[in-house]
């Protein structure tokens, strides 16, 4: 099981059990859903940007323990930062999730986002992993629908 | 293995010498032989596809090595070997579905095909504005987007019969919705997501009753249980060869001679023509009009042979077993703290659905998976039954034949493994 508990660490199975910004933004302008069509899992992505940067970020959703972690700890990293440096933590989190096993480089600027990788270690979760971000980008370039296919 | 609360299962029945002789059919299967990360393959995921065994195997492989030529179109040795064979798979599925007539089976890539040529060549041909398809809400998607995709073209519409909790169809309601308007009815024989079986005669003969034609998607039952269309009286029948221990890319269509008879061919090309010229084409006799371009023949061989391999086994046999694991693993499962399950119908085929309270059944497939146990995790293609139920996915165990007691108690030690996990 120790690979297991490689995919699934603490703060993962912490975050999917007590998932943070975890609530409807009424008042968010911008509103993305995400869906993941292999498994049916759904997710909206609350956002207000001001001024080119992100003052505030939610989710709703149900999905599995990595996506409702990667979602959470998702919207805890993003917080404060501008939409430039949003969509370069994308970038820096899907090579850690999609690295080969064993060439794997942990970006300092990943932060508790490194916890997710043991994912690439299950290439049929990344998805799962990535539905959050995917579904931000969205909401970010004013897009109301995608999925990770 | 077996943990304090399963107790009582030890003093289950596990079955008489039938089972043994069934349990040494696995030995059949070089698929089931293997071990992932050292640990043996436990292969639970037969309602998505089950294994192959070495006979169909081999005669794939004789085929290819021995006869490979083209059908009905050559006057050389092989091909006339091929088409014999060909043929004889054909036949073979014939008496498999306890058909009249061999020209009423028509090879396709497999069930979802089947309905896809139904109805464009029924549906298409006689559904009018107005007109009313009727379906459960227990389909698969394969069972659903086709007829909608031909009541959009014809303004026709799609009706849905529900069903209960427990995933039983509601009579009542099914027969509540059947009206003269309603030309065409399509059904699952056993539900793909819940095990639910349906009482197919009895649905047919309602429907016939209001002049309606009668699909029934077989792909969960030929697997499981005898099938007999005449006695279903049924219009058509589909089933998928890779569900049933046959290769992949192939299954079959059973259609009643005389409708087929009046339905125009869904694809066009060689082989599915008597003679054509640049002003008018005259179409093959059946099935052949049904069957454009090369088919899968070793497909169809391998099929044949899969359907000589459950002859020699049973159906009674293979039912009996099943319905013992069936009852185990229900048991044995529901006793499992924070354990639902999903779909109870009464009359039921080896299919056990799951959720589990506080892990998402994907969480459930990738761990369990690490101990070498493959089960479905998903919406099985069937996303309304997931909305009945409230959820968006389940775990799926599926057992065939060739399953064991020991299979279910290995699932049963790491479900709570995964409870373990997530504790
Ligand atoms: C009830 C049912 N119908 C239809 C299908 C479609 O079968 P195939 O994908 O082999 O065409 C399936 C397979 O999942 C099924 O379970």
């Amino acid at each position: 099981m120790s690979d297991l508990r490689e995919l699934y660490q603490e703060v993962i199975i912490d975050h999917s059990k007590r998932p943070r910004n975890f609530h409807v933004m009424p008042d968010a302008k911008q509103i993305s859903v995400g869906h993941n069509p292999l498994c049916g899992d759904k997710m909206t992505v609350f956002l207000k940007v001001d001024d080119g940067r992100i003052t505030d970020v939610s989710f709703d959703g149900t999905g599995c323990a990595i996506s409702m972690a990667s979602a959470s700890l998702m919207t805890e990293s993003l917080k404060g930062k501008s939409v430039a440096e949003a969509v370069q933590l994308f970038g820096m989190f899907h090579e850690l999730v999609t690295s080969e096993p064993g060439q794997i480089k942990i970006a300092e600027a990943l932060g508790k986002l490194a916890a997710f990788a043991g994912v690439c270690e299950f290439p049929i979760r990344v998805k799962c992993a990535s539905l959050a971000w995917h579904t931000l980008r969205a909401a970010l370039e004013g897009k109301q629908e995608t999925t990770t296919e | 293995m077996i943990r304090s609360g399963d107790m009582e299962l030890q003093n289950l029945p596990k079955g008489d010498d039938s089972v043994k002789d069934l349990l040494q059919t696995r030995d059949d299967f070089p698929a089931l032989q293997q071990s992932l990360q050292g640990k043996p393959l436990v292969y639970l995921d037969n309602a998505a596809t089950t294994q192959t065994p070495r006979s169909v195997i081999e005669a794939i492989k004789n085929f290819y090595e021995c006869h490979k030529a083209n059908v009905h179109r050559g006057v050389h040795q092989l091909s006339i070997r091929a088409t014999k064979q060909y043929e004889q798979a054909r036949s073979k599925v014939q008496r498999l579905l306890g058909a009249k007539d061999a020209h009423e089976i028509v090879f396709v890539r497999g069930a979802t095909e089947g309905i896809n040529l139904v109805a464009n060549s029924y549906g298409l041909q006689h559904l009018q504005a107005g007109d009313e398809v009727l379906i459960t809400e227990m389909e698969h998607h394969s069972n659903i987007v086709p007829w909608q995709m031909v009541c959009e073209k014809r303004g026709a519409k799609l009706k849905v019969a529900p069903m209960n909790e427990k995933g039983e169809l509601l009579v009542e309601e099914y027969a509540r919705l059947l009206n003269p308007k309603t030309r065409m009815v399509a059904l699952a024989h056993i539900s793909n997501a819940l095990g639910t079986i349906n009482p197919v005669a009895e649905l047919t003969a309602m429907a016939h009753k209001q002049g309606a034609v009668v699909l029934i998607d077989g792909a969960q039952a030929v697997p499981h249980m005898a099938v007999d269309v005449l006695d279903l009286d049924c219009d058509f029948y589909v089933f998928s060869s890779h569900k049933a221990f046959g290769p992949t890319g192939i299954g079959a269509l059973y259609g009643k001679g005389a409708l087929l008879e009046t339905m125009q061919p869904y694809q066009g090309g060689g082989d599915m023509i008597s003679s054509v010229t640049f002003d008018k084409t005259t179409y093959n006799r059946l099935p052949y009009k049904f069957e454009a371009g090369t088919p899968n023949v070793a497909g169809a061989i391998g099929l044949g042979a899969a359907i000589d391999y459950l002859g020699a086994i049973g159906y009674d046999a293979i039912a009996a077993h099943e319905q013992r694991l069936l009852e185990y693993g229900t048991r044995a499962l529901a006793a499992i703290d924070g354990l639902r399950i999903i779909g109870t119908a009464a009359a039921k085929a080896s299919v056990i659905s799951f959720v589990l309270e506080g892990v998402h059944p994907h969480d459930i497939g990738t761990i369990v998976d690490q101990e070498a146990i493959a089960i479905r995790a998903g919406h099985h293609c069937a996303q309304p039954t997931m909305q009945h139920f409230g959820v968006p996915a389940t775990a799926r165990a599926s057992f065939a034949f060739y399953n064991s007691f020991e299979d279910i108690d290995r699932l049963v030690a790491t479900i709570h493994k995964v409870q373990e996990v997530f504790a």
